[in-house]
């Protein structure tokens, strides 16, 4: 029996999330992500992997998307829709929400803005969600006979999940991606002791350890706090969904706690869609919002409002959520430029940025930017950097690896140098082994499974009550028939076994001569074993019968003479087949011979 | 067994026939109900289902039952228990037999043979439980007994191998509350049972039921609770349950392995995997880290909170815990605490404007960097980072705790206690400054980190900004920008919110008498002095300005250069400020100024022996007096409370002491010049004046007596004697007085008896205390108290007057610690002259802002009062979380009182002022009354007849001006 985690699209890289994974002959497709960086076919993973000829659907018994992002379920209407897809895809109740919105979006910007065809169209998006089956935290989905699939909360985003799935009694997690420190709006992940036989987690963060969150949330408000208070403005690059709702949480109360009074603003459209969301699926959020939401949902801002065009030449101090995040086109690009001269505001990065954009090259200290028209602007406003990223790290994926405990790990989602590392740390602090497999790279995992049996009541009582009690730590030998029959395996006591086979019982005995040196008659020599096997027997039941034989619980021991030599008797243990151990530790025994003291 | 029942039915009727005999022989009345156990019994009888029986049984267990019918009723219900074959009848009955056995004043030891005996034949695996449990109650109502307990733990020993987990969970907590402690005893009752219980237990730690495994492991500490030393071989074994799948399981086991480093802190343990050993208590220390990041809140929270506890830890394992090696990409990274730091210490202020600023240094060796913390490390880092602000609490508390005892720790610490002020959950934050508050002796506050706390000022929440202002009351600051900052913050912070003012004061008060050199070179600035100009004089009813010379007086109270930078006008606002806020501006000795003629204030003197012998020497002096002649015990007692008033107006730690003694010795005055009146021999229609007196006399020595009795915290029972005593001959005196001024005997039948009761009363309660009041009134009364029960009434006042005045005077034994409760209303202040207009009809909302001084369980017994002009007074009971504790021995109350009244023509003053309720029946004095457990006994027990309720005023009455419009039409 054996795992493969085939990687159409994220192995040893973050980019495209889309894992294959064979679990006891089912197959299952874990996320189902784009690649941002191209904007050709490579931007899917490449379905034919899976299949090369024959139907999806046919092969894969279902498809998993852990969270909204794009790199997670970018693909998810292509391989529906246009590869051809019919079974289940699970998603978290949010995800499915959210998920579309994202989707649509996308598609206009590469629609509609760069006037691409052969993509997905609204109606695909719709038609694909419609397959999309959405499932609750914790709550066992049951698949097929055999497959079951767990969600349990991952922090990461809202909705973010990671999913347990199940066959038998082989097992696979899937973290896709998590968050082990909680935020100001979601709670750290969480998972039991399921020691599943493989858990694949992300190592975005292979070789860090970050400082505390506290320090960073503290000099984010330091910053906004003093620009305010100088009369200046704050524009604070975001993307829609995810980072922007936990900065604007961190704003709102800061704001709430403080009593400040300059004003908020995020832009309009996708934001303001996805606090919706946000508002509505309070379960999934943090202790604080999830305790307070009766009084007042967190979410229904009181000093955000939305934003206008016109809003951005009011004079005095404001504070601007902008998309998108990367400083590169759009309302915050916009904004920026009218902002960017005046040394009083100030520009706050919260993420990573890409190469070639305008937000990279203001962060690597450039003061001087060149806009389209030949135009220079000349950036005095100030620039800064704060990470606010959702992902575990390091020391997160140990302790996760330690709630869980699984039999193996493999790592995905990650630059190979670093995984290598991590693979290292794990292997030599918990002893199980390790797996990084390339993009497009199968890794097998043998596994032995337990196999569970049928037990009836009456018998698995019978057989306890004999011995001592049950101990954890000693296995426990029974006796029984094992019937194998129709694809399962049940354990009965004989007596039913032959009466549904409708066999006739046969009774199988052993039987050995022990031969005795003893010059005695034979009823002595009788004697003497008898009191012999009384006083080593002391549990057992020995009976000397009035014919001469003595019976040890079932065995039988008869004494006769030799018929060459009247001085060797020749004692004839007999015992059935039940009694195997007994009878063979009764003449082992015997065949010592018996004590010279006799008295 | 008819027969039988039958007869032990008659027997319990004729016993309540007999009551009733001997009722009628003491001429009282009382109803008798017919008793339980027949009751009961006919019930069962009845019943034809189980079902019908389950339902009597439900019923009966709602009424309480008497301590004589008990047994029989337990009899009833054993019979009955026999004969039933239905199990949740069984179930029923024997937890009904548990919780008969728990009636008050019953002994079960009779029950108990009976109650073993069933156990033998039950098959029920509930039922057997059950009966476990009824067999533990037994237990611990009879654990003097322990014949009685060895017989117990056998049983439960013989049950431990049963199959359900329910049975075994009882029998395990049996053994933990009753298994023999001491050993030495159990060897000689029985050798056989005196098995050792910690084995027994200990074998169950590996019980296949997780529940078992606890009930072990809790049965384990209860044996420790009960005084039996663990043995440390459970260390390991116990270490092993840490990784148990249950959190139930490990969250006691986290407590089991505290238990035990507490116990064996010393002791070495080996490290496994390894040939190093180290201390078992460090050991343990992290082990209990690791479970600071365990998967189930519950068990974290535990751990957290234990960590706190566990002093004997070494330093650098303490260090630890706050250690968290960063990286990234696999280099080293500074934290941002350490990148604080060592900006600091060059010199340059705050920046991270550079991106990469916090870029990584070194690189790291891959090999040596341990991701899962193997000891202590980093177990604060990720408790104070834990998404549940319980655990987040927890940690605080903790650190708050080590911090106390560990300065480099404090210091350590400090920086994410700074960080916890940023939390999201208001508690959190308030508890992490409280806990600043608690080390700050330890620490300095570096500018950055004052930054941050300063930064908090602006919260929304009053309790966090006054927290914080206590907490800057006793922060040390480094330097002189430090205190600058400091100023500005809290200037800023009495704009935003100006209702803060006093706590803002009081607040640099004492920043600028713990830090006159840092003041010093601030002066100039602050007071915005000029070299050659004259500045413009500021205003001086600007709450802020105040502010700035609150802080520059107090400063200079132990700087004698700083007055030679003050201009003209600071002299004449010093004046003016130390005449309106005394308790603010500090007297100063100021060269060539008349105005402040005022010496340096005693409290300056670090040790107040003088005024504390003089103190005694007066008390020595009033009670060497016995002999001297009235006249001269009058003037003496009367310069002695005058002088004693005085020294507790000027001396404000013994304040409580002497107004205490004081008030003591007004009483024995007042009970002097009562009993020295020259009129009592006179005829009784003549001393009608001197009535009034004597009578006013008695009355306010039992105001006075309640007022020492509740008033003072840190009275102790030899003290209460005393008081009850004073108590006693106010009343003998009123007595008296009555008794001469009524005409007639038979008022007087009443109030003898009820005076005898009351001596009677005294007696019971201080009867250890009797011994030392030989010579006094209650000595001598107690000898004459057979004659007095049975003399007549005149007799007996006779008597009283005459032990009155022979009786001496009772020494009052001082306590260490006395303190007066005071209370004084902050808001509203009563100097508005704008009324507060409401409709009648209609409520208006007056906030009360009050401090409570030494006052115990203000929650139960502070009230407010409002007194209208009509006379109308309105008592309020303010809520318990109205008040706040912002340290020890003082309270706030913040509340709202709701004012209403019908339509007046103009506006006028109702007064407010804070009450402190009592009552003699929660007196230190009076015993407990043992609560019955048995149901929710409605019948409530008798209120004594003594118990007083009273209140006693105890802060000044504030006058507040409302207008109550009439309502248009």
């Amino acid at each position: 029996l054996s795992f493969f985690c085939l990687g159409p699209g994220a192995g040893q890289d973050v980019g495209r999330s889309c894992i294959l994974v064979s679990i006891a002959g089912k197959n299952v497709m874990l996320d189902c992500g784009m690649h941002m960086g191209y904007n050709d076919d490579r931007r899917f993973p490449d379905f034919s992997y899976i299949t090369q000829n024959g139907r999806l659907t046919d092969f894969l018994d279902c498809v998993i998307i852990s969270h909204f992002h794009l790199d997670h379920c970018g693909a998810l209407p292509y391989f529906s829709e246009m590869v051809g897809y019919d079974g289940p895809i699970y998603m978290t109740h949010p995800t499915k929400a959210i998920c579309p919105i994202l989707l649509e979006d996308y598609r206009k910007i590469t629609v509609d803005k760069k006037g691409e065809t052969n993509f997905f169209t609204s109606q695909m998006i719709k038609d694909c969600m419609k397959k999309v089956v959405a499932v609750h935290l914790h709550q066992t989905v049951q698949v097929d006979e055999e497959l079951e699939i767990k969600a349990y909360y991952a922090g990461h985003v809202l909705g973010a999940a990671m999913f347990q799935i199940k066959v038998g009694c082989e097992s696979v997690v899937y973290t896709g991606d998590y968050n082990m420190t909680p935020d100001r709006h979601l709670g750290a992940a969480w998972i039991d002791k399921c020691r599943p036989d493989l858990l694949i987690s992300e190592s975005t963060y292979a070789t860090t350890i970050r400082d505390s969150k506290r320090c960073r949330e503290r000099d984010f408000l330091k910053k906004v706090h003093e620009t305010v208070e100088r009369g200046g403005k704050v524009l604070i690059p975001v993307f829609a969904l995810g980072r922007a709702q936990e900065l604007c949480i961190l704003l709102e109360t800061f704001w709430e706690r403080m009593n400040l009074k300059a004003p908020i603003y995020f832009s309009t459209g996708l934001t303001e869609k996805a606090n919706h969301y946000y508002k509505l699926f309070i379960t999934w959020t943090n202790q604080k919002i999830r305790k307070t939401f009766v009084q007042r949902n967190m979410f229904e801002f009181k000093h955000i409002k939305a934003f206008d065009r016109a809003f951005a030449d009011n004079p005095g101090p404001m504070v601007v959520f902008a998309t998108p995040g990367m400083l590169h086109a759009g309302q915050s690009l916009q904004i920026f430029r009218k902002w960017a001269g005046n040394e009083k505001n100030m520009v706050i990065m919260p993420g990573y940025c890409v190469q070639g954009t305008v937000g990279h090259k203001i962060l690597s200290g450039q003061r001087k930017l060149e806009m389209e028209g030949r135009q220079i602007l000349e950036v005095k406003m100030q620039v800064e950097y704060m990470s606010f990223s959702a992902h575990a790290d390091a020391k997160g994926i140990m302790q996760l690896i330690r709630q869980a405990e699984p039999r193996n790990v493999l790592l995905v989602h990650g630059e190979a140098k670093k995984m290598e590392f991590l693979k290292q740390k794990i292997e030599q602090e918990f002893h199980v082994s390790c797996y990084m497999p390339a993009n497009g790279e199968t890794t097998t995992i043998f596994t032995n499974p337990s196999i569970p049996v049928d037990i009836s009541l009456g018998l698995l009582k019978r057989e306890t009550a004999i011995g001592l009690l049950p101990d954890v730590k000693k296995p426990k030998l029974m006796h029984g028939t094992l019937i194998m029959k129709d694809n399962s395996f049940r354990l009965v006591s004989p007596e039913q076994a032959l009466k549904e086979l409708g066999l006739a019982e046969h009774q199988l005995r052993f039987t050995c001569r022990v031969h005795i040196q003893d010059p005695r008659k034979e009823h002595e020599t009788v004697l003497r074993v008898y009191n012999h096997l009384k006083g080593v027997l002391k549990d057992y039941s020995v009976q000397h019968l009035p014919d001469g034989s003595i019976t040890v619980e079932s065995i039988l021991i008869q004494a006769t003479a030799h018929s060459e030599d009247q001085g060797t008797k020749v004692l004839l243990v007999s015992w059935t087949y039940q009694d195997e151990e007994l009878g063979s530790y009764l003449t082992a025994l015997l065949k010592k011979g018996l004590p010279q003291s006799t008295s | 067994m008819a027969a039988h029942l039958k007869k032990r039915v008659y027997e319990e009727f004729t016993k309540v026939v007999q009551q009733q005999h001997e009722d009628l022989s003491a001429k009282k009345l009382r109803l008798t109900k017919p008793s339980k156990s027949a009751a009961l019994h006919v019930d069962l009888c009845k019943a034809t289902s189980p079902a019908d029986a389950l339902q009597y049984l439900l019923q009966f267990a709602r009424k309480p039952v008497e301590v004589e019918s008990v047994e029989g009723v337990v009899r009833i219900l054993l019979e009955h228990y026999y004969k039933e074959n239905d199990a949740s009848v069984r179930l029923k009955i024997a937890s009904l037999l548990g919780l008969l056995s728990k009636t008050a004043g019953f002994s079960p030891d009779c029950i108990m043979d009976d109650a073993i005996n069933t156990l033998q034949n039950e098959k029920s695996h509930q039922v057997l439980a059950q009966l476990l449990d009824t067999l533990l109650v037994i237990g611990t109502k009879l654990t003097e007994n322990p014949s009685v307990r060895m017989r117990l733990v056998e049983v439960a020993c013989k049950h431990l191998t049963d199959s359900s987990h329910g049975v075994r969970n009882k029998c395990l907590q049996l053994i933990g509350c009753l298994g023999p402690v001491d050993k030495g005893v159990a060897k000689e009752v029985e050798s056989q049972a005196a098995k050792d219980v910690q084995k027994i237990i200990g074998d169950h730690f590996n019980d296949q039921d997780p529940r078992v495994r606890t009930a072990a492991i809790k049965a384990m500490l209860q044996l420790h609770e009960r005084g039996l030393k663990l043995q440390q071989a459970i260390y390991s074994q116990a270490c092993k349950l840490l990784a148990d799948d249950y959190e139930q399981v490990r969250s006691a086991a986290v407590q089991l392995i505290w238990v035990l480093s507490q116990l064996y802190p010393e002791s070495i343990v080996p490290i496994p995997s390894s040939n190093e050993e180290i201390r078992l208590v460090d050991d343990a220390f992290g082990k209990i880290c690791h479970m600071v990041s365990d998967g189930s809140w519950v068990v974290r929270v535990q751990a957290a909170k234990l960590l706190g506890s566990m002093q004997q830890v070494s330093s650098h394992f303490l260090e630890q815990t706050l250690d968290k090696k960063l990286m990234s990409d696999l280099r080293r990274k500074r934290t941002a605490h350490e990148r604080a730091k060592e900006l600091y210490s060059s010199g340059e202020f705050s920046s991270g404007r550079k991106w990469g600023d916090d870029a990584p240094k070194e690189e790291i060796d891959t090999g040596a960097v341990n991701l899962i913390e193997s000891g202590a490390c980093g177990a604060f880092v990720h408790g104070l980072e834990d998404e549940m602000y319980e655990v987040r609490i927890a940690a605080v508390e903790a650190l708050c705790m080590l911090a106390q005892s560990s300065p480099s720790f404090a210091e350590k610490c400090l920086d994410f206690l700074v960080d916890m002020f940023n939390d999201e959950i208001e508690e959190v934050r308030l508890q992490s400054i409280h806990t600043m508050r608690k080390i700050s002796n330890n620490i300095t506050l570096r500018e950055d980190q004052l930054d941050t706390v300063l930064a908090v000022l602006e919260d929304s929440s009053r309790d966090i900004r006054e927290a914080l202002h206590e907490l800057l009351c006793c922060t040390n600051v480094s330097t002189k920008e430090g205190i600058h900052l400091a100023l500005v913050e809290l200037l800023k912070n009495l704009t935003k919110y100006p209702t803060d003012r006093e706590s803002i004061w009081k607040c640099l008060k004492f920043l600028g008498s713990r830090h006159p050199t840092l003041v010093l070179p601030l002066v100039p600035e602050l007071l915005s002095t000029h070299p050659f100009f004259d500045t413009p004089e500021p205003d001086m009813d600007d709450p802020a300005y105040i502010a700035v010379l609150v802080l520059i007086f107090n400063a200079a109270k132990s700087c004698p250069t700083m007055p030679a930078l003050f201009s003209d006008h600071t002299f004449r606002h010093y004046a003016y400020l130390r005449d309106s806020l005394s308790h603010l501006v500090p007297p100063l000795r100021l060269p060539g100024r008349k105005l402040v003629s005022s010496p340096v204030s005693p409290s300056i003197t670090p040790h107040e022996d003088p005024s504390q012998q003089f103190l005694h020497q007066s008390l020595e002096r009033v009670y060497n007096l016995q002999h001297l002649d009235p006249q001269g015990i009058q003037e003496l007692l009367e310069f002695t409370i005058r002088d004693l008033q005085r020294l507790g107006e000027l001396q404000s730690e013994l304040a409580g002491m002497a107004d205490f003694t004081a008030t003591y010795l007004q009483c024995q005055l007042l009970l002097i010049k009562a009993l020295q009146e020259k009129l009592w021999n006179v005829a009784a229609p003549l001393y009608l004046k001197q009535n009034a007196l004597a009578s006013a006399a008695a009355k306010q020595i039992l105001e006075e007596t309640y007022k020492m009795e509740f008033m003072y915290s840190g009275v102790e029972s030899r003290q209460v004697v005393i008081i009850h005593h004073m108590r006693l001959q106010a009343k003998a005196l009123q007595l008296i007085v009555t008794a001469r001024t009524t005409r007639g005997v038979e008022p007087l039948f009443g109030m003898c008896e009820k005076f005898l009761q009351e001596v009677d009363c005294f007696q019971r309660c201080f009867i250890s205390e009797l011994p030392h009041m030989q010579g006094s009134f209650v000595d001598k009364l107690l000898d004459l108290m057979p004659r007095l029960v049975t003399s007549k009434p005149l007799e007996v006042v006779k008597i009283l007057q005459t032990t009155l005045r022979q009786s001496t005077f009772l020494h009052l034994p001082l306590p260490e610690q006395l303190h007066r409760a005071t209370a004084n209303i902050i808001e509203p202040t009563g100097e508005s002259d704008n009324p507060l207009r409401f409709t009648s009809g209609l409520v208006v909302a007056l906030d009360v802002d009050a401090t409570l001084e030494h006052v115990q369980d203000p929650q139960g017994t502070v009230k407010v009062q409002v007194l209208y002009p009509d006379g109308q007074a309105q008592l309020i009971h303010p809520k318990p979380a109205d008040f706040r504790n912002p340290g020890p021995g003082r309270h706030r109350l913040i509340t709202q009182v709701y004012l209403s009244h019908t339509a007046w023509t103009e506006p006028c003053q109702i007064e407010v002022r804070l009450l402190l309720a009592y009552s003699s029946n929660r007196s230190k004095a009076s015993a407990k009354i043992p609560k019955s457990t048995w149901s929710e006994s409605l019948e409530a027990f008798p209120q004594s007849e003594n118990g007083i309720e009273g209140t006693i005023p105890f802060s000044k009455p504030v006058k507040v001006y409302i207008m109550p419009k009439p309502a248009r039409r």
